[in-house]
């Protein structure tokens, strides 16, 4: 049997969104090093429905780390102390024994949290649904190799495309900005040539519609450093880029360049 | 297996104190249990839609991009005024040319100070932009936070970037102090119109002014350290090909404008700028006004550029 | 029955069907279309898919998915690609060839005319999907790259690096928000559907309940779309989602649809064997691994030394030396058999010896670790993540899990249940992948559903109602559902017992596995059919759900969806005992060759097992499965 851990938790218990929230201590033993991150919790879970306490509420699905479902603040770190990894991926072979860890929820304005620690990250979808998509119907399609990419361009285009909406880049962000995000999915339509025609007015619409929920962004990086796919923020800065260009550009005229 | 907790008992209402009472709980306006966030705008949109070119300052996207353009002109601005101030080293006389060049700026084809005060509505307007962005931004992000009762970490954020709303702060309180103390000679009982020279040395040589220049011109290289870089991604100049330039841009242009801005203090204390109190300007309008003392002029003059080393 | 089990395949020869069908297919007039109401349940690759098209079309759509965003479906959990008959490498294939592999790797139980029309619509799938601006693998030119997958003999593979479900579910995703900002579509988020409301024989519409208030609400429509995914769950452990659950097909089930052929079930062969006894799911290292990996375990179950310190004479390459021509490459299900066969019998490796080597020392040795990092490097940095194990230096450990789900809701060539205005798509359905589904075809037939053969087959159904009012919602038929949905749910908070849902699930999971998993024997079938309804009623007075109807409430929602497993599960066991044959995923003990390979009985088993939901009981029906173009032949991988 692998090694295991004896922990101290503080995890945040709120009811519902209306009421206050506080933080409850937990200690825990024989937590096996192999155990990920939330199967900690599914073990804390088994033991608190045992003693007829209700279990702590948090959202997975996946737990390969694709789905975007997970996500907790752990430690002051969005997705914990590893680096380019899901909250779901992190194992417990990544924390010492006798170590405290924080457990809160992702917290933004935008973000209301459910239920201690699933948090609400339907803004998100607000922004995609503002331009996150390239029109064409079904069965409008030409043929798929008609129009070649060049490799880097849909290696890049992909880079961005990796987001798997977690939400971690708005919880790390100090501003509360979903910058990455946003610029994540504008960079990867607005590089393909697909999505050209769309171009400007898809940067106006989606940056606008973040900013009804998000902070203004400040370069500090924290998303890039959360973020579990490792998104660059260079997508910030085409995506910032390309705002100011959909302002300035005269549309009727160079939509393509 | 026998995984237990031992205890459930320590309950907080409250973490450390580190953000508005409000955290974690309720935002307004409260959504109903039901309703997503998705429908409850934290900064809704604006209600008019300025004509362009005001509509893009509109956005804060547009904001910081007016940020990265007033911050280029301020760092211009920075840059010439640290340069310029290398005159100090010339002496009294040259440093009072250059001066006056400003002043001359545009020769015989616009009238003498025109282009100057060009230059400082200029300036003003980009302090004021400048200031205004970050203003409203810091108000928008404030408002889109809610502040982790654990705390937070800070794994990629400078200590310059985490500072810029400080620093800012500190930079413009400075600045006010710069003017009052050399442009409007309020804190320096022996300020001489016209003597940069000379009033630098007067208020420099006081040790509790030096300190104050040394810490706001700190405050000012970090403040650049961070914007100097920032401003590239907020204009979208962005390329694998120079991306590493930029940083050591950004780190390269807050030295040069540190040891600059730093030397003067620094030399003042060390007496290898000094003027003895005397102001050349002061003895020269004496003159001007008694010619029977004509030849100090010279004398002074020597004694000035005897000081620079 | 039989009259609603008719598969109304169409006239004509095979190649022609589709078209013909389509030529003479009723439609609804634009004018019309607004005027119809379509419910679609599951936004995966199916349901994103169907809703995103029937807006284009102008159908009024409701979208429900019980994520809080319809993004997250498990179809983004798919790694490896998706097929389609381009040809664009020049390597011989067509159309025709896509349909034989696909019946072929179906071990002959699956229709005919579906997968033939599969891999005519597969063409069209890779158009829409760049234009909606998919980021597939390009070539230096900068056109689409392809890959041979699963042991295909022609590259046709496309694929997104490791992540070909997520773009493709982002692509699907993109163009549902792009209808709901259009208005055509009104997505429900976190709202899981308990119930479906059927009223003079056609399904009217559906019950949900919220998940963050715990009202439970009817939804009335002119036809109602389950694109709801596979019960891979039933074994607690699998490479599925932990939301993943059979309700939404099992209480169509239970109001009337036929489920059909729930024995077969699909076993991957690389997944990331179980660690402790905590662990909740399994994770898949992708097929593509077995292209450059050599599997083997010691020669003997006692060798405990650490596999750099076991000499090659002392390794047993067990695929290698049964199977000279595929070797590692066999199929899933071959290779699946094999790794349990070596680990029962004593030689499986690892702290649990659970497991089988898959070794890249040769592969690094012979092209460089660059060369590997390059093609795996994604797949080797997850496994590293999670056994906390570098496979550059010491081999993987790999056991199969499961994976996917053949069996489901039968439908006809239309996508309509035997309950009329039910449609039902993707995994969900049983169509296209008869006992056994093939690498990279799974994203291939949730797309054709969705995109290219729900829209088009929902027509006449639709065009029947014209002029129908809605069933309204307060409806007794209606009130009833609800009822009996908030008793069930009631009842979980009542039972306070003692033992948490996941106990039982696990405990449930444990008996499906042993005894309805990659080989099964009657008698082991017969013990889960007395094992489980003994642990079933032990979970109905037993289990323990804390807290409320009335919000959040994570126990309570999984107390629902294990109660239709148990159910569903038994129906399982009886499906594969009365399934006296081996066929691709079902392999039955009794029934196999000399040299140990899956022996069907095309006689008495070339038929669709649909079973009717009679009180607790069940009936079997029998689609009878005809091949007019392919010929019956073994698989042979020798």
């Amino acid at each position: 049997m692998a090694s295991t851990l004896s922990l101290t938790l503080r995890i945040w218990r709120q009811d519902s969104p209306q009421v206050k929230g506080h933080f409850v201590t937990y200690e825990m033993d024989d937590v096996p090093e192999d155990a990920s991150f939330l199967e900690m919790l599914d073990i804390l879970n088994e033991i608190l429905i045992a003693k007829g306490e209700e279990p702590i509420c948090f959202e997975s699905d996946c737990r390969e780390g694709i789905c975007g479902t997970c996500g907790l603040m752990i430690n002051g770190q969005a997705h914990g102390p590893q680096k380019g990894t899901a909250t779901c991926q992190l194992h417990m072979r990544q924390f010492k024994d006798g170590d405290h860890i924080v457990v809160e929820p992702w917290r933004a304005e935008a973000f209301s949290v459910i239920k201690d620690l699933a948090t609400d990250r339907t803004p998100l979808d607000a922004i995609i649904k503002a331009g996150g998509y390239i029109s064409v119907n079904t069965g409008a399609a030409p043929d798929a190799n008609l129009t070649p990419i060049p490799h880097q361009t849909a290696a890049t285009a992909f880079d961005a495309a990796a987001c798997i909406g977690c939400g971690a880049c708005v919880a790390a962000c100090p501003n509360s900005a979903a910058q990455l995000f946003c610029s994540a999915k504008v960079q990867h339509l607005n590089l393909m040539p697909q999505g050209q025609s769309e171009r400007w007015e898809r940067a106006e619409k989606m940056v606008e519609t973040m900013e009804e929920f998000f902070g203004s962004c400040t370069n500090h990086g924290e998303c890039e450093e959360a973020c579990p796919k490792e998104i660059s923020i260079d997508f910030i800065a085409w995506t910032n880029r390309d705002y100011i260009k959909s302002k300035l550009k005269n549309r009727s005229l160079f939509a393509q360049k | 297996m026998s995984t237990t907790t031992k205890t459930t008992t320590l309950t907080e209402t409250q973490g450390p104190s580190t953000g508005p009472s409000t955290q974690g709980t309720v935002r307004t306006p409260a959504p109903a249990a039901s309703a997503p966030s998705a429908e409850f705008p934290v900064h809704p949109k604006p209600r008019v839609r300025l004509p362009w070119p005001l509509s893009i300052y509109q956005s804060a996207v547009g904001k910081k991009w007016v940020m990265a353009l007033t911050g280029i002109a301020l760092l211009g601005f920075v840059l010439v005024h640290m340069i310029g101030n290398l005159h100090l080293y010339e002496g009294p006389v040259k440093l009072s040319e250059y001066a006056e060049a400003l002043r001359d700026l545009g020769g015989d084809l616009v009238p003498r100070t025109w282009i100057l005060w060009g230059m400082r509505i200029g300036l003003i307007a980009a302090f004021g932009l400048h200031i205004h962005s970050a203003w409203s931004l810091t108000v928008m992000s404030r408002r889109a936070d809610a502040s982790y009762v654990g705390g937070r970490g800070y794994s990629a954020a400078s200590y310059a970037s985490r500072t810029m709303r400080w620093t800012g702060p500190i930079i413009l309180l400075y600045l006010f102090y710069h003017l009052a103390d050399f442009t409007w000679g309020w804190f320096n009982p022996d300020f001489v119109r016209g003597d940069p020279y000379h009033n630098v040395v007067a208020s420099l040589s006081s040790i509790p002014v030096a300190i104050l220049y040394v810490v706001a011109n700190v405050a000012l290289a970090i403040h650049i350290y961070h914007g100097a870089w920032s401003m590239f991604q907020s204009l979208g100049i962005n390329s694998p090909k120079f991306n590493p330039l930029r940083r050591r841009f950004a780190q390269g242009f807050a030295a040069v404008i540190l040891i600059g801005n730093l030397s003067f203090p620094i030399f003042v204390q060390a007496d290898v700028i000094d003027d003895g109190g005397v102001s050349v300007v002061r003895e020269h309008e004496a003159q001007m006004a008694d010619p029977e003392e004509a030849s100090g002029e010279e004398a002074s003059g020597a004694t000035a550029s005897g000081a620079t080393p | 029955m039989m009259e609603a089990m008719n598969s109304r395949v169409p006239q004509g020869a095979l190649a022609e069907k589709w078209a013909n069908y389509r030529s003479d297919v009723r439609l609804v007039s634009p004018k019309n279309k607004r005027g119809f109401e379509i419910i679609v349940v599951g936004t995966g690759l199916a349901g994103a898919a169907a809703a995103a098209s029937l807006g284009e079309l102008g159908y009024k759509v409701k979208s429900f998915t019980y994520h809080d965003s319809p993004r997250r479906a498990h179809s983004i959990a798919a790694q490896g690609g998706i097929n389609a008959a381009k040809n664009y490498q020049n390597d011989g294939d067509s159309i025709w060839r896509l349909f034989v592999d696909t019946i072929k790797g179906g071990d002959y139980r699956s229709r005919e005319a579906n997968v033939h029309r599969l891999a005519e619509v597969s063409l069209e799938i890779i158009d829409q999907c760049v234009a909606q601006g998919v980021p597939f693998a390009r070539d230096y030119a900068g056109l689409l790259d392809n890959r041979s997958f699963g042991g295909a003999q022609v590259s046709r593979t496309f694929y997104a690096r490791g992540q070909t479900g997520q773009q493709l579910l982002l692509g699907a995703y993109s163009a549902l928000m792009r209808q709901v900002a259009a208005g055509s579509v009104e997505l429900h988020n976190r709202k899981e559907m308990l119930d479906v409301v059927v009223h003079d024989g056609r399904a009217v519409g559906i019950v949900v309940r919220d998940l963050l208030t715990g009202e439970v609400s009817s939804h009335s429509a002119h036809a109602v779309v389950l694109a709801t995914g596979g019960y891979s769950n039933v074994y607690f452990l699998s490479t599925n989602a932990k939301m993943c659950n059979v309700t939404a097909a099992w209480r169509a089930h239970r109001r009337g649809a036929l489920f059909a052929n729930p024995c077969y079930t699909q076993i991957h062969p690389t997944c990331i064997p179980q660690s402790d006894d905590f662990q909740s799911k399994l994770t898949l290292m992708s097929e593509s691994l077995r292209n450059d990996g050599r599997i083997w375990v010691p020669q003997r179950g006692d060798d405990k030394r650490s596999p750099d310190q076991i000499p090659e004479s002392e390794r047993d390459y067990y695929l290698e030396t049964k199977y000279p021509a595929f070797g590692n490459l066999v199929p899933r299900d071959v290779a699946s058999r094999n790794a349990k066969s070596v680990v029962d019998s004593e030689r499986g490796v690892g702290e649990r010896a659970n497991g089988v080597y898959l070794d890249f020392a040769d592969a690094i040795a012979a092209q460089g670790e660059d060369a590997i990092r390059e093609k795996y490097g994604n797949l080797f940095d997850i496994y590293e993540r999670i056994t906390g194990e570098n496979p550059y230096k010491s081999p993987m450990r790999i056991y199969p899990a499961t994976h996917y789900t053949m069996g489901g809701l039968w439908v006809n060539y239309e996508l309509m249940s035997n309950l009329s205005g039910l449609f039902v798509l993707g995994e969900a359905n049983f169509s296209d992948h008869g006992a056994n589904r093939l690498g990279a075809s799974a994203l291939m037939q949730g797309l054709a559903d969705g995109y290219f053969i729900l829209p088009t087959t929902i027509g006449p159904w639709l065009a029947e109602q014209l002029g129908s009012q809605l069933v309204p919602t307060d409806h007794p038929a209606f009130a009833a559902v609800e009822q009996e949905v908030n008793e069930r749910t009631q009842q979980w908070l009542a039972t306070k017992g003692t033992r948490s849902v996941d106990f039982f699930h696990r405990e449930l999971g444990k008996i499906v596995w042993d005894y309805v998993g990659m080989s099964r024997t009657s008698s082991g079938l017969e013990k889960a059919l007395s094992e489980i309804p003994a642990l079933h009623e032990e979970y109905l007075s037993d289990v323990r759900v804390l807290g409320s109807a009335d919000s959040l409430n994570q126990s309570l929602e999984k107390a629902g969806r294990v109660e239709d497993f148990f159910q569903l599960a038994q129906l399982m066991a009886r499906d594969a005992l009365l399934r006296e044959e081996s066929c691709g995923g079902h392999f039955r003990e009794e029934h196999q060759t000399e040299d140990g390979e899956a022996r069907r009985d095309d006689e008495q088993f070339a038929h669709v097992a649909a079973w009717e939901s009679n009180g607790d009981d069940h009936i079997r029906h029998e689609e009878k499965l005809e091949f007019e173009e392919v010929e019956l032949a073994v698989r042979s991988y020798k």
